[in-house]
């Protein structure tokens, strides 16, 4: 898409569509002749991952669309139509509903990679908000289909997430009446949510292409972190990265067939598979477990707009990550104080996963009673989500911007092809990788 | 722009001077082009608004003598749970006791209920924190629990703890007859 192109047709037909629309110059330049780091790890297959889910759920979506009954009196009979009565529908929705959840895995390890490698920073940054704005609109389509059956938690769920808007002062109650389309969580909400479940991963597509195109022109980050320096560094797409991505799409998608197979009713809330009743809310609501670190920060908060802002102000983060983080050093291959605190953000964000699937006031650790301080009781799922969000934030707003000012970081290697003498795991047995002060 | 087409108006002027014919022409498309998409964007808007037909379901008669003394019926009304409860003594006792407490949102419970009908009580059933369903007999004031977030409400409806910022509302609604209401 951009720079040389090496293309040269081979045929006469080629020829003849090259001077008029030259699409097989760009698939040849961005598929198989671009080049690409040498030294790329698994961690970056995720990205080809992600196009296959993309892929998969537009596909089976449009299927469940032949079948599926957008009405209050409907949805549920027919999805359960679709389980039981449809050929192979079955197999068609646990896919859908299975890949929604391996979608939002693949999503969660490539922005956990782009955030260790230090992928949004500069020349990067467009690349990264279109990561975030693609995250955000998969939020939006998951969320609206899991409407769509029209389960229990269907209902109940659209109902809190519909609410959050009502948290904001005086236009919140009217935002939330027009997305509901009347007084409560109903039909016309329904219709309108399968309306944009339908269009928003075309949406998603179209910012993946935007994504795409933004990575090709500063070409790939990679685990050195280093700039690529000559030809010597890269290696062409093709066949290098097609059969290693295709690899890793293999095996991931062996684990995704091994949910649908074998357990495909894991990763859903078996409450989903009662019908909606607008008057009665189930004991225990939970969002789908790829909301539940947000829901954990939305709970940690007492206070409605408070809480409601801090969930919106978690992905915010992400959005203003490129100019939090001070540190120059792209790589956290040599920031060993940042990687400890990276490791650290990892763990947190699991265990605000963990307080979101769990009642508010569960101990954490079961059958303790001496953590009692005045009405609070801090052996419970509330406070340490308190905690875990007050680290959430922190790593963005004072851990990231402090210690790339701080840190003294290991050295980098001069170029890609020579990171022998700096990466720690390669040194030569007894040669410390870095002899300097440390910070 | 046309102004540097050579044998252009000579006496179009440089800027910072009063607009000229072509510049009201300008200025006129532009504000036409915008005034004509805002004025389309709002009907792509507005349509997302309660419809015609769900603004008309507005109001509901119910039946007080199908709720016996410490009972309540939960009915639909606009698509939202309403409660209907036949509060005991012991219930509207201790909604007066909590009219003293430390209130969030402060109401007495004289307020909640039609005069003469402290029996009564007519609640919209959704929590005002984020719109679950309470249920009754939950938390530690006697009233209503709501399982989503935790928040706590008396036998007025009142919010005591948690993070539901306002009492259970009150919808607008009348005796019809001693045995008789219309809400809404
Ligand atoms: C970004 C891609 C997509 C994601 C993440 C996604 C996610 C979901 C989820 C989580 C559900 C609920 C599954 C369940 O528990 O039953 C669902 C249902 C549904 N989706 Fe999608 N979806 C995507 C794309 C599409 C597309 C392109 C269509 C095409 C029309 C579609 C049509 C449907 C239909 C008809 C249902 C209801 C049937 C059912 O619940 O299984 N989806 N979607
Ligand atoms: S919805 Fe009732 S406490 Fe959150």
């Amino acid at each position: 898409m951009s720079g040389h192109s090496n293309y040269e047709p081979k045929t006469g037909f080629e020829r003849w569509l090259d001077t008029r629309l030259p699409v097989v110059r760009l698939a040849y330049d961005s598929m198989i002749d671009f080049p690409t780091p040498k030294n790329l790890n698994y961690w970056w297959t995720f990205g080809g991952i992600l196009a296959v889910m993309l892929g998969v759920q537009i596909v089976t979506g449009i299927v469940l669309a032949m079948h599926y009954v957008p009405h209050v009196d409907h949805a549920f009979d027919s999805v359960e139509r679709i389980m039981r009565d449809v050929n192979y529908g079955w197999l068609i929705r646990y896919m859908h509903a299975n890949g929604a959840s391996m979608f939002f895995l693949a999503v969660y390890i490539h922005m956990f990679r782009g955030l260790y490698y230090g992928s949004y920073k500069a020349p990067r940054e467009v690349l990264w908000l279109l990561g975030c704005v693609i995250y955000l609109l998969m939020m939006a389509t998951a969320f609206m289909g899991y409407v769509l059956p029209w389960g229990q938690m269907s209902f109940h769920g659209a109902v809190v997430i519909t609410n959050l808007f009502g948290a904001l002062p005086v236009i919140g109650p009217k935002i939330t009446t027009w997305l509901w389309g009347g007084f409560a969580v109903d039909d016309p909400t329904l219709n309108r949510f399968f309306s944009l479940h339908y269009l928003l991963p075309f949406m998603i597509a179209g910012v993946v292409g935007l994504h795409i195109w933004a990575l090709h022109v500063p070409g790939n980050n990679n685990p050195t972190g280093v700039n690529v320096k000559s030809k010597e560094d890269t290696v062409p797409f093709h066949p290098y990265y097609t059969v290693k991505d295709g690899f890793a799409i293999s095996v991931f998608l062996i684990m995704y067939a091994a949910f649908v197979f074998f357990n495909p009713n894991a990763l859903g809330d078996a409450v989903n598979y009662v019908k909606a009743n607008p008057l009665v809310t189930p004991a225990h609501i939970v969002p789908e477990w790829y909301f539940l670190p947000f829901y954990a920060i939305l709970r940690a908060v007492p206070n409605k707009l408070m809480g409601v802002l801090a969930m919106g102000g978690a992905i915010a983060m992400l959005f203003l990550l490129p100019w939090l983080d001070t540190s120059k050093v792209r790589s956290m291959r040599y920031r060993p104080a940042a990687k400890l605190y990276f490791v650290i953000f990892v763990v947190t964000c699991l265990i605000l996963g963990i307080c979101g699937g769990n009642l508010p006031d569960a101990h954490v650790i079961p059958g303790l009673n001496t953590f009692q301080l005045g009405d609070a009781d801090l052996n419970s799922m509330v406070w340490l989500s308190r905690i875990a969000a007050l680290y959430y934030f922190a790593y963005f707003l004072v851990i990231l911007p402090v210690l790339g000012l701080t840190e003294t970081p290991l050295p980098q290697p001069e170029s890609i092809s020579s990171p022998v003498l700096s990466h720690p795991a390669n040194a030569p047995a007894g040669a410390a990788a870095s002899p300097e002060k440390r910070g | 722009m046309a102004d540097t087409v050579v044998g252009a108006n000579p006496e179009h002027h440089a800027g910072g001077q009063d607009p000229n014919r072509r510049d009201f022409i300008h200025i006129a498309a532009a504000v036409g082009a915008v005034g004509a998409v805002g004025g389309l964007a709002w009907p792509f808007i507005d349509q997302m608004n309660p419809a015609g037909d769900t603004l008309a379901l507005a109001s509901i008669e119910f039946d007080l003598g199908k709720v016996e003394l410490g009972q309540q019926v939960t009915i639909k009304w606009r698509g939202k749970p309403l409660f209907i409860r036949h509060r005991t003594g012991k219930e509207i006792a201790e909604a007066i006791k909590g009219d003293t407490a430390d209130l969030r949102d402060k109401q007495t419970d004289e307020q909640r209920h039609k005069p003469g009908k402290a029996e009564w009580l007519v609640l919209i059933g959704t929590c005002t924190h984020l719109g679950c369903v309470p249920t009754f007999g939950g938390g530690e004031y006697g009233g209503w629990f709501c399982p989503c977030h935790g928040s706590v409400y008396d036998t007025s409806g009142r919010i005591r703890k948690g993070p539901a910022p306002k009492n259970l509302e009150v919808p607008d609604y009348a005796f019809l007859s001693d045995t008789k209401v219309k809400v809404g």
